[in-house]
């Protein structure tokens, strides 16, 4: 095989990079003008930006006239420097910054140990509730001579943290309920399901969260009330169920019929196929587009801000709100682009690698 | 004195829709028979061996198993799959499974053995089927050939009572059919009631009690393989004789 390609297909003579350049880039006039237009732009781009970013940014200094002295000529990091408690720990008391900082280790740990398919065992449930046992006491507090912080308190990284965790934590679990119930041969199963389904998923998030802020309470009766961060982190859960349930349930439609034959013809009981046999299949099949919804999901947990909970995006603008440091919104968003980014990297690159090691298990050499 | 029948279909009528695909069918198979059925394709020789362990439902009539008559009793109908074992044209292994875990699944989650003990059967069961160098691989690195052979496996893993077969041929090479066929032949001699769809006639000739010829949801021709191929009765039997055997 390899043989008869090398002689069908056109194939640079050389590996010199003047031969490489030519194949690549100035194969013909339209690929040649192209390549020089985005050189052109990229040194147009490029080096303005290094100079900005880098070369004469202000990395740190408690004065915000030094940062206004630049005049724009250069970033001023040091609004990042000389606020990151706060955009990092936001309203927590300030000589307890500690507790969240290690919370937010603890939970990135229990991310990263979970991540490794090693550790796919049955002590990883447990690891994760003493984690997040030990999460709970070090924000709250309260106990060990550690002094009591309400969560209306809590607010920066760990709270985004909070919010996407148990976020997708539970919206998973339920999401598979819900696809499993929507393709029910229930009719009263399969009708909840989509009634579910259709109405969280055809409404803006941002109202969810106003429903769950505002609209909740006057539904509950007197002397009852839900704290407003449990509220608005059980609106994400019933909005991220929605959506990962269409996602399982494309999954779930990709099964063969005759896996669900064989199973049956073996005697598995319903929960058993479904565990055994078509979930294993469905989600390593819906493995890109889950992992896509992840993303956008921990990205959503934003909107949090707009019923005043101080997440890792709220504490950044409201530390943008102090007159003396306005005006550096450029250099504050970008450094929460990078926090969300280095997230959001972690998923996508983690999946694509989870999903190399699947192939690789199954397919073996032949192929 | 207890019947020896392990398959009664009494006046079973199936239909899909419109469509009446099984039109009165009897069918009495009694414990360590082989039948063989053939017949033209949606002729409902699939349908009928799917009533057997419910895969497909019946409408109307009697289907009754190793003495349990079939019904919408969940409990019943996975009573009747955990002895009747079945093998389909299109293998249906468990891609996400190594052969050796698609044996065992079932003995362990369903009969509750011991992983232990379901490995070791599961190992001598492959033995059988001429592949116990294969155990660790997955069902997609090996040929169809094997995969017919591992399904079997894994079918007999469960100690069935009644294996059915729907056209286990069907979807192999020609080179592949053959290692299939001598399989499901060495299980014939050793007592096992078997339904067969297939065309292969050969393999009817060597193995089965009994032929079943269908043509549209009926059984048109029943009888001994011999008296079958020689003189059918039917035209219609002859005409499709005369298409599977004429080149």
């Amino acid at each position: 095989m390899g043989q008869v390609r090398t002689t069908t297909l056109p194939r640079p003579a050389a590996h010199s990079p003047l031969a490489w350049l030519r194949a690549n880039l100035f194969s013909n006039r339209a690929n040649a003008l192209t390549t020089l237009v985005i050189v052109y732009l990229l040194w147009q781009a490029v080096p303005p930006f290094i100079n900005w970013a880098f070369l004469d940014a202000v990395w740190q200094t408690a004065d915000p006239k030094v940062c206004r002295a630049l005049r724009g000529e250069g970033a001023c990091w040091a609004f990042v420097t000389e606020k990151h408690r706060f955009i990092l720990f936001g309203t927590y008391p300030f000589e307890q910054h500690w507790r969240p900082a290690l919370a937010s280790a603890i939970l990135i740990a229990l991310w990263a140990v979970s991540a490794l398919r090693v550790f796919w065992k049955g002590w990883l449930a447990p690891v994760w509730a003493g984690g997040l046992a030990a999460i709970g006491f070090l924000m709250w507090g309260g106990v060990f001579g550690l002094p009591y912080v309400e969560n209306e308190r809590w607010g920066g990284l760990i709270l985004t943290l909070l919010l996407a965790t148990f976020g997708i934590a539970l919206a998973f679990p339920l999401s598979i309920l819900l696809a499993l119930a929507r393709r029910s041969t229930m009719p009263v199963l399969q009708g909840l399901a989509i009634g579910f389904i259709e109405l969280v998923r055809g409404v803006p998030l941002i109202s969810l969260l106003f429903m769950a802020s505002v609209m909740l309470p006057l539904f509950l009766p007197s002397g009852v009330t839900i704290d407003k961060l449990l509220r608005a982190q059980i609106a994400l859960i019933l909005f991220a169920a929605a959506y990962l349930a269409e996602v399982v349930r494309g999954g779930l439609q990709a099964i063969p019929a005759g896996q669900y034959e064989a199973a049956d013809s073996l005697g598995l009981s319903y929960w058993k196929k479904t565990l055994l046999v078509i979930l294993p299949q469905a989600l390593r099949i819906a493995i890109p587009p889950l992992v896509n919804s992840f993303i956008g999901f921990f990205k959503d947990t934003s909107l949090v801000l707009i019923i005043g909970l101080f997440d890792l995006l709220s504490t950044i603008k409201v530390s943008l709100t102090e007159p003396a440091w306005s005006g550096f919104g450029v250099e504050a968003y970008l450094f929460a682009s990078i926090v969300y980014f280095a997230f959001c990297y972690a998923m996508s690159s983690y999946s694509q690698n989870l999903e190399r090691q699947l192939a690789r298990a199954e397919e073996g050499k032949r192929r | 004195m207890k019947s020896a029948a392990m398959i009664e279909m009494r006046k079973v009528n199936k239909w899909f829709g419109d469509f009446h695909a099984l039109k009165d069918i009897d069918v009495t198979v009694d414990r360590g028979e082989k039948y063989v059925v053939c017949g033209p394709s949606g002729s409902g020789k699939s349908t009928m061996i799917r009533l057997v362990n419910r895969l497909e439902a019946h409408q109307s009539g009697q289907v009754i198993v190793d003495g349990i008559e079939l019904g919408d009793d969940l409990r019943k109908i996975e009573a009747i799959r955990r002895e009747v074992g079945m093998v389909f044209q299109s293998f249906n292994l468990f891609p996400h499974l190594t052969v050796l875990e698609n044996l065992t699944l079932a003995p362990v989650w369903v009969r509750n053995l011991p992983r232990a003990e379901a490995e070791e059967l599961a190992l001598h069961l492959l033995e059988r089927v001429r592949i116990p160098e294969q155990a660790r691989k997955y069902p997609g690195q090996l040929s169809g050939g094997q995969q017919q052979r591992v399904a079997i496996a894994r079918a007999l893993c469960m100690r069935p009572k009644i294996m059915l077969f729907d056209e286990p041929t069907s979807a192999l090479d020609p080179e592949m059919i053959k290692e299939v066929l001598d399989v499901m032949i060495e299980l014939a001699e050793e007592g096992m009631t078997m339904i067969v769809v297939t065309h292969e006639m050969g393999f009817a000739r060597t193995v089965a009690d009994r032929v079943l010829f269908m043509d549209q949801g009926e059984i048109v021709e029943s009888g001994p393989p011999g008296e079958f191929f020689s003189s059918p009765k039917t035209d219609r039997a002859r005409l499709f004789l005369s298409q599977i055997l004429g080149h």
